[in-house]
């Protein structure tokens, strides 16, 4: 199939070609929704029945930088939304700008992640490398007796569901590396901006596993 | 020049997508989806017979109840590869990556998919995946079970299960790559007039597995990759000692795997409503109902995964709950067995080989099904789990309905497909043989396991040698009936007497095209005015009833 | 089908409502609710970010003015994780051996 201007050859009008990509990427997103759907299952089990010790365990993770992390995606995902207004007004150097910034902000996230992750080898909270959770007191000990083998599961699941997550960010990453070089060209107008559009939604859904992972993650119970 | 009546291209179209480029590199980066569907073709046959090589071993074996052939730990390994390579990498592709991308565009009036590279992208990562799992099989092998079930497979088992877990990882993403086209396709490239209730029954069906497709295969994945991690970092998800729960891989799997074989019988009840019709002459009964009950069992088939489950450990009010639900989903494929023989009732009826395998398929589908609701009852899946009366029942689907019906499909496309025909006395022979040889084979299997032999076993007690010798002739006669098409298709590409576009003749768009179809797929979009299956309506297919005044488009 | 223009206000609208329940779900948190009711501060931190969750959905990613078709892909989704969910915590929940 060969490619007239924008449209591809497969397709009788740009519209067409528009909502095919736009059904496309929200079909992706829906796999993405199961992918992921299957490490909440393994969390809701393993949250009801070791209740304290993921309570523990969850104390144990930086509610600051996770936090602020929240905050920093949030603001991406505003430029992100911004950066496809642009693309869609025939703002096409501000767009650019957007998609740096969204792109900027990603790397902020992925760069604290770093820096809690290195914490974690520190603290020996690394599940299957010299795993040791830290001693409790008798009370909690009582409740649990198996509160390291217990929390161990909680940090499996911690960098399991966090480390998909970075690792789908550092694809949107690469997706927006691509998308400014395109932008940067001018190849952007409001009568094709589908690439733009639909990063845009693949960015939006980074940004709500992480909404969802947060308070399960790191808020566990920030009261006692 | 004008071609000579001998001259092998004489009466096939001038240009079309077989000769449109020639060389490797134009099918290795094409982005046609019929070339890609040959590409299919080629490999997922590749992998039937590396699946069915470990059949005639495991069968071999069985002759005997001590068993000389090979270890215990090899005969593990034996059914285990057959499983992976038969499911994973044969039937799941089969109809849908082979048929449903050749046929598709054609059924609804397309250029092609919505995503042709995308296509292409799918058949790589197929190949990606069974590269992965060959090179398991060569550095060790894998004795888990197709199933994988923890904590063998996540801590225990020596075998090259790491490799093969990722092939399958990486397949599985071929799969929803595929679903995504299929969903996407059908949503927004019909063509004018080619409305949802005027789409070939074969359409529906694969719009109904690719749900499975979309929503399934993910989670398979993520539990797979959750064994991957187990295997190389010791985290303990599924390991009791550490406080996991074997039984929770156990739900993750099936959630897929239990949809996965409707993903692996829907597409090929899609051809079986397509032959059917054709060959009664009859429009399909209860169209409608077909295309709802395609989407039902879709939906109803994610509602009973853990009847797989009876005896794992699962809470019995749970069991029950699923022994119910899987119960109804019988209904809406008794539903799709009653509107065919309905098609048939007063047709006229002609016995070429498509309808033959869609013959077979609706016996061998109903024995099959009926005996899953004596699995899906909780006392008597109690007596038979994990004995062979379980194998009978899935090969009665998977042999009997599925793969009839794709070597149905094959058939009744391969004209359109190839442009020449295939020799028909010779096919039908070779489906009475596959017919016998399949029931030979597993027909004995259903009384085995009911007396109580286990599955997955290499040896049994002397009193069953009778009937197991007696289903490995059945698998030697079988195996005959896979070959001879293999053969005789191959021949007819080259030698078969030329096709014409619409040899049947039946009525869908795929047939108004060239045989072979050019490259674009039509000359001209097509524009759909006439309902499906309209057998008396059609002067254009020669179809019209005497009396009957001409047709008149419907808008 | 022409897309619908969303304004940068109601983004701006959306994005500090967003960061404004990030905060409000920390403070939640450091609540003793389950005093109140048993399970309450799970049950406000999923609601929190069902809301946030919905928001992002319907205003950044246009849900709000896609056709019906993208409507019914996404309630589909959600759906079907509701079933992988609930199915399987059927069988939990209702074992013998299981203890809240």
């Amino acid at each position: 199939m060969h490619r007239t201007g924008e449209l591809y050859g497969q397709f009788q009008t740009l519209d067409q070609q528009r909502e095919a990509a736009s059904l496309g990427m929200w079909v992706f997103l829906i796999t993405e929704i199961m992918f992921f759907g299957g490490l909440f299952l393994a969390y809701t089990i393993n949250r009801a029945i070791y209740a304290v010790a993921f309570a523990e365990a969850s104390r144990e993770l930086n509610v600051h930088m996770g936090g602020a992390n929240t905050a920093v995606l949030i603001l991406s995902s505003f430029t992100m939304a911004m950066g496809v207004w642009c693309s869609q007004t025939g703002r096409k150097k501000l767009l650019v700008v957007f998609l740096i910034a969204t792109l900027a902000l990603g790397g902020v996230f992925l760069g604290v992640k770093y820096f809690e992750y290195a914490e974690k080898f520190h603290h020996h909270l690394v599940p299957g490398y010299d795993f040791h959770f830290p001693d409790v007191k008798p009370e909690i000990a009582a409740q649990d007796p198996y509160i390291n083998a217990h929390a161990q599961l909680f940090f499996s699941l911690y960098f399991g569901m966090t480390g998909l997550h970075a690792l789908h960010m550092i694809v949107g990453a690469g997706l927006l590396l691509w998308l400014i070089a395109q932008a940067a060209k001018g190849r952007f107008t409001p009568a094709y901006n589908t690439p733009v559009e639909i990063v845009g939604l693949y960015w939006h859904f980074v940004d709500i596993i992480w909404i969802f992972l947060f308070p399960l993650l790191y808020l566990i119970d920030r009261h006692t | 020049m004008s071609p000579t009546a001998s001259s092998p291209t004489a009466g096939l179209p001038r240009a079309h997508y077989l000769n449109q480029a020639y060389g490797i590199r134009s099918w290795l980066l094409t982005t046609d989806h019929k070339r890609i569907a040959l590409l299919y073709l080629a490999t997922v046959t590749l992998f039937f017979f590396i699946g069915g090589s470990f059949a005639v071993m495991i069968r071999i074996h069985l002759l005997t109840p001590e068993g000389y052939l090979v270890t215990p730990e090899t005969y593990n390994k034996l059914f285990t590869m057959h499983g992976v390579a038969m499911i994973f990498f044969f039937l799941i592709p089969s109809i849908p990556a082979v048929l449903g991308n050749f046929l598709i565009p054609l059924m609804i009036g397309a250029k092609d998919l919505a995503f042709p590279k995308i296509n292409l992208l799918s058949w790589y990562l197929y190949i990606v995946g069974g590269a992965f799992f060959i090179y398991s099989m060569l550095t060790g092998g894998l004795d888990t079970g197709w199933t994988f079930y923890t904590p063998y497979s996540s801590i225990y088992s020596n075998s090259a299960v790491t490799p093969a877990i990722l092939g399958i990882f990486i397949n599985g993403f071929s799969s929803i790559l595929t679903g995504l086209n299929f969903v996407v396709t059908i949503h927004t490239m019909r063509a004018p007039g080619m409305t949802w209730f005027r789409l070939p029954l074969f359409v529906w069906a694969h719009y109904a597995t690719s749900i499975i497709f979309i929503l399934g295969t993910p989670v398979i994945a993520i539990a797979l990759l959750l064994v991957g991690l187990e295997r190389i970092f010791h985290i303990g998800f599924f390991n009791p000692q550490m406080g996991g729960d074997p039984v929770l891989f156990q739900h993750l799997f099936w959630f897929y795997s239990h949809p996965a074989v409707y993903i692996m019988v829907l597409p090929a009840m899609g051809v079986v409503s397509e032959v059917i019709p054709t060959f009664s002459r009859k429009a399909i009964f209860g169209y409608h109902f077909v295309a709802a009950a395609s989407l039902a069992i879709a939906v109803i088939g994610f509602l009973v995964w853990a009847h797989h489950m009876f005896v794992a450990g699962q809470s019995t009010y749970a069991a029950l709950a699923f022994s119910l639900l899987s119960f109804l989903v019988a209904i809406p494929s008794a539903v799709k067995v009653f509107n065919w023989i309905a098609t048939l009732y007063k047709g006229s009826i002609s016995y070429d080989t498509p309808m033959l395998y869609a013959l077979g398929f609706i016996g061998l589908f109903t024995i099959g099904g009926l005996t899953g609701l004596f699995l899906a009852s909780l006392g008597v899946d109690v007596h038979v789990h994990d004995t062979y009366f379980v194998v009978a029942h899935f090969h009665y689907i998977m042999v009997g309905g599925a793969i009839m019906g794709y070597l149905g499909g094959i058939h009744f496309w391969w004209p359109k497909i190839t442009g020449r025909l295939y020799p028909e006395f010779l096919a039908r022979i070779a489906a009475i043989i596959l017919f016998s040889g399949f029931n030979l084979t597993f027909f004995p299997q259903f009384i085995l396991g009911y007396l109580g032999m286990p599955r997955r076993y290499h040896t049994y007690p002397p009193e069953f040698q009778v009937l197991n010798v007696l289903s490995t002739a059945g698998a030697s006669i079988l195996a005959v009936g896979y070959l001879l098409p293999m053969l005789y298709l191959t021949w007819a590409m080259r030698y078969g007497k030329v096709a014409g576009r619409n040899p049947w003749p039946a009525t869908g768009l795929e047939w108004q095209t060239e045989s072979p179809p050019p490259t674009e797929n039509f000359d001209k979009t097509p524009e759909v005015t006439w309902e499906p299956y309209d057998f008396h309506h059609r002067p254009d297919l020669g179809l019209a009833s005497p009396g009957l005044a001409p047709a008149r488009g419907d808008d | 089908m022409s897309e619908h223009i969303v304004s940068p206000r109601i983004y701006a609208v959306i994005g500090a409502t967003l960061l404004i329940f990030t905060g409000v779900t920390y403070y939640a948190a450091t609540l003793d609710l389950n005093h109140i009711y048993h399970g309450l501060n799970v049950t406000v931190a999923l609601a929190i970010a069902v809301f946030k969750a919905t928001l992002v959905v319907l205003y950044f990613m246009h849900a709000r003015y896609s056709p019906k078709r993208t409507q019914l892909v996404i309630i589909a989704g959600l759906f079907w994780l509701a079933l992988l969910l609930l199915l399987t915590l059927s069988d939990y929940l209702s074992r013998a051996t299981m203890h809240g």
